[in-house]
Order: C-alpha cells, then structure tokens, then sequence
C-alpha cells in the first residue's frame, strides 16, 4: 500500500477499488454483465425466458398433487394452492441466488484469471439475474392469490418487503462466502447444491408451521427452526400472499391454528438481524479472498 | 505469424523523467498442484505434508518505469513477464514487495478475454470497453472509430461466434487500443490479423507512444521489440538480470 505521502503524489496500488461499494459505481459494468447473463442463459432455446415459467410450473404442480391431494395437506389447509406457491417462489429466488452466486467465480474464470475488474460484480450480477427470473414468478404468484380473494394492503406489501431484504441479504451473504471457497475447492458447488435441496423442506413451504410446532414445540430444535431466516421469509410471505386472503379470513376465527406464531410479521427482526451479519460476514470474506482469485482459478 | 521487420516503425516514445509504475521487491510464489480438492487438504493437514511445490514466478524484482517510455519486458518461457504484467494489471498481488501506479492502467493481457461469442460484435464492444475501465460515454464517443479500425462495420450486429478468428481478434485489439489508458500494458498482441492490420497496430502505437503513453511490453519478437522500446528488461528465472538499452538487451538475453 502507497503511504499517504505518495498517495499524495498520486500513487495507489493496481487493482486497489472501492470493495464493497463496486456494485454500485460501477453501475454501468454492473448492468452490461446482468445483460451478457441473461442474453446467454438462454442461448440457442426456443422457449427462452418462457422456461424461468415452465420449471417453478411443474414444481408447484407436482407439490400440488402429491402433497395436497394425496397427503390431502390441501383439506385442512384453505388456498392450499396459494400457501404453496409462495413458499416455493421463496425457495426458489434462494436457490438461484445462492447458487449463481457461489458459481459466479468459477464461471467467469477467464475474466477473473486475466483482466482486473473488480471481482464483486460477479456475485452481484448473478444476484440481479435471479431477481430477473423471479418477477414472473411474482406476477404469476399475484394473479394466483388474487383469484383466491386476495386483496393488496399495507400489511401484505410491508411483509413482502421485509421478506424480500432478508432474503436477499441473507443469501447474497452466504453466495459471496460460497463463491470465495468454491474459487479454491470445487466441492463448494455440490454441497451448495445440497443445501438447496434440503431448504424446501427445512421450512414451512409444503407444510403448516403449526405442525413443527405440535411435533417438536418447546425444545430447543423449535428455535432452531424458527430462526432459520428461510422460515422467517416463508412466513412473512405467507403474511403477504395467503393469511389475509378471504378463504383464510373466513376460517381463522374457528381454526386458530391457522395462525403462525407472532403475526403479522412473526421473527423479522430476528431475520434482519442474521441477514446484516451474514451479508456482512460474506462480504468480509469476500474482500479477503478476492485477491487469490485469479492464481486460484 | 510476425510482423515483417521494415514494417515496425522506430520507436516514437518521448521518455520523461515522471514515474508512473514503481516495482519495489516483488516476489511472487505460485504452487504447481493447484487443483486440490477439500479430501486432499484434510488428509494433508492432518498428516502435516507439504500439499504442493512451489515455483517462484517473481524474485525480488524491481522496476521503475516513466511516463513516455515503452519498456520492453523479454526473456525466455516462465521467466515471470507474463506474471509480472498481471501483478502491475491487479491481477495477481504480490506476495512480498509492492507495486505502485500513477495514473490508469489497461491490460491488453489476453486480447478477447472478456469477449463472449453468443453477443454480437456491438455489445461486445461495450461490455469490452466497460471491463477495460471505459465509461458509456467514452464508449458511445469512441464507437465508430473503434469499428472503423477494425475494419469489419458490416458484421457489427453479427454475433461474434460466426466471425472468422482474424475478425475476432481485429475488433478485440480496437477495443483495446481506444480505451486511452495512461499506462498500456501489451502482452504478445502484435502478432494479430494479416500483415496490413499489424501494419496497422503498429501505427497505432507509434501514435499511442507519440501522444504521451506509457507502454510496458511483452513479446517474443525481438527485433521488433528492439525497434519500438525506449528500453528493455530481461528476466530470468523470476530475477531481472538487464535493465537498459534495446540492443544491449537482446544479446544479453541471447547470449544467456
């Protein structure tokens, strides 16, 4: 590092940059990247963008069938439909980001190993990309729940927000730890790629919260359970999407378990905090290792 | 293929007595066996071993290169000029020493790393030109003349994966060579395109080199190099073992 002497006099060391604050003063770079991503997702497809649909399509329709009807989830469960489709639109933004993300470093080996650019632009771009792909998911999520008698209020748009910002901030945190490790061991992907698996069912997606409670409530692997932030998002977008819709609301009063501890937004101040540190921690680490990227690889 | 010897111009580089890119002791370690996976080092740690050997790119290296000036970097296969322009890049950090810059740098180290053959020339140029440190509006200003340059504005909107590899390259190095860096770092880019197009490069960096540049060069074409260095450095080993005149330079790495 230059002493502030010859800072003074103009000097800095080569690929010395803004760290954190890359993402967005390099706004510009930042963009065109999200833009090569997308542009070669899905290169040489015919359904191209239709495709971010079809897959969280079948996912739900599969759910849907053996969960809801064979495990008849959907008779004790009003807007059944609803409840499950915004706990695998949760899972889903989880697992693209994080996965994205930890691949980030690995995939663009012949940026990273050859011309400097500030390096968390990878991590980020692959996390915009995901938000990309989430927006149908979104829309098709809203149509849904506005079917079952949802109506938009202040309380369902605070929950998706908060969800949202944990989410986000929770993965993006784990993705840049994952995407520093897997630079130098490739085993990091698959293990990612085992969590992702695991997350659908760690969480309250497919099932009511309230049965984890009746099964292991008062120890201390209910904790646990709750204060997974994927659990904690679930439910705020549960808060959103479903509590409030009228099939929901006509029922509460006569099956209180429908209720989800501490409504409307449960733990989300528990969320917020987990998400801060890890995306404080990922970052960290990040910044650390950013600087072997290139001899790694 | 290389640039026939009457074609490179003498050199046009007015050297001046600013520094620009201060060397101080630079050693670089890299280990062989890189591609360890997380088995390997847990048995490794737990048995104390070794996991891989080491190679020293860089030993102790010093440099001071001024503004105007275009230093050659030569020497033989593995004598850390490649490893040397990246840790002046940011590429790679030293492991001890410091490197230090004035100015902004652009590395021609690979011409069209960061191109990608699904996107059409066009975006290529932009997204190129954003990796190389240039701003939407110098892009936008610079745009034709870049393609102009290159020479191949009826195939702009074409992805580049149906150019032909001379294109490739040719639209790769216009990119390059208009993002107006104050320090140039060149690695073997001089051997693009078919004769008339080097011509041309070359002509592009007499003009870098009259306007003022600072160039840092690495190549095998000696004589070429010989003929458009202000200066030359000879490494060996990771050590540089000549530091001055071209000539001088060129027998001292032949006759080692």
């Amino acid at each position: 590092m230059p002493t502030r002497q010859e800072q003074a006099a103009g000097w800095r060391a080569p690929g010395q940059d803004a760290g954190w604050l890359n993402p967005i003063r390099e706004r510009f770079l930042l963009r065109l990247l999200v833009r090569k991503e997308l542009r070669v997702r899905y290169r040489g497809s015919a359904l191209g963008m239709l495709w971010s649909y079809v897959k969280p399509a079948v996912q739900f329709i599969v759910f849907y069938i053996a969960l809801g009807i064979f495990l008849q989830l959907q008779r004790d469960t009003p807007a059944y439909a609803v409840y499950l489709f915004s706990g695998i639109v949760v899972i889903n933004l989880f697992s693209e980001v994080f996965g994205n993300a930890t691949r980030s470093i690995t995939g663009n080996q012949a940026l990273v190993s050859k011309i400097y650019l500030p390096s968390e632009l990878f991590p980020w771009a692959s996390m915009i990309v995901a938000l990309v792909h989430f927006l149908p998911q979104l829309v098709v999520l809203v149509i849904g729940a506005l079917l079952f008698g949802w109506l938009p209020s202040t309380t369902a748009a605070i929950a998706f927000v908060l969800g949202i910002v944990i989410l986000v901030g929770f993965t993006m945190g784990l993705g840049m730890i994952t995407a520093a490790l897997n630079a130098a061991f490739r085993d990091v992907e698959n293990f990612v790629d085992l969590i992702v698996m695991v997350a659908t069912w760690l969480s309250p997606v497919l099932y009511r919260i309230s049965m984890v409670e009746e099964q292991i409530g008062g120890t201390l692997w209910w904790w646990v359970y709750q204060l997974n932030p994927l659990t904690i998002v679930v439910e705020l977008f549960h808060t959103a999407f479903w509590r409030y819709s009228r099939p929901v609301v006509e029922v509460i009063d006569a099956e209180p378990w429908l209720r989800a501890p501490g409504e409307p937004f449960g733990l989300w101040w528990a969320g917020m905090l987990i998400a801060v540190a890890t995306f404080v921690i990922g970052t960290v680490v990040f910044e650390r290792a950013k600087r072997r990227f290139a001899q790694e690889l | 293929m290389s640039p026939h010897i009457d074609a490179v111009p003498e050199s046009a580089a007015v050297p001046t007595d600013r520094e620009m890119v201060r060397i101080e002791k630079v050693t670089k370690e890299f280990s062989l066996r890189h591609d360890h996976s997380l088995k390997e080092l847990v048995f490794s740690a737990l048995q104390r071993k070794k996991l891989a050997d080491s190679f020293l790119a860089l030993d102790q290296v010093d440099l001071t290169v001024h503004a105007g000036e275009t230093v050659g970097l030569i020497g033989f296969n593995g004598s850390g000029k490649s490893t040397l322009l990246k840790t002046i890049s940011g590429v790679l950090y030293p492991d001890t020493g410091r490197v230090l810059l004035r100015g902004r740098v652009a590395g021609l180290i690979e011409v069209g790393a960061g191109f990608h053959p699904d996107l059409s020339g066009r975006e290529n140029v932009y997204l190129n030109g954003a990796i190389l440190g240039m701003s939407r509006e110098q892009i936008d200003e610079k745009f034709d003349e870049i393609v102009a340059f290159s020479e191949i504005e009826e195939f702009i909107d074409t992805d580049v994966k149906y150019y032909s590899s001379g294109m490739f390259l040719r639209l790769a190095f216009s990119v390059a060579v208009h993002t107006e860096p104050d320090i140039f770092l060149v690695d073997e880019i001089l051997s693009v395109g078919d004769e008339p197009f080097q011509r041309k490069c070359l002509e592009r960096i007499r003009e870098l080199q009259k306007a003022g540049r600072t160039m840092v060069v690495v190549s095998h074409e000696l004589e070429m190099l010989e003929r458009l260095c202000t200066r030359i450095v000879v490494l060996q080993k990771g050590r540089t073992i000549f530091d001055g005149d071209p000539a001088e330079a060129v027998r001292t790495l032949r006759a080692s």
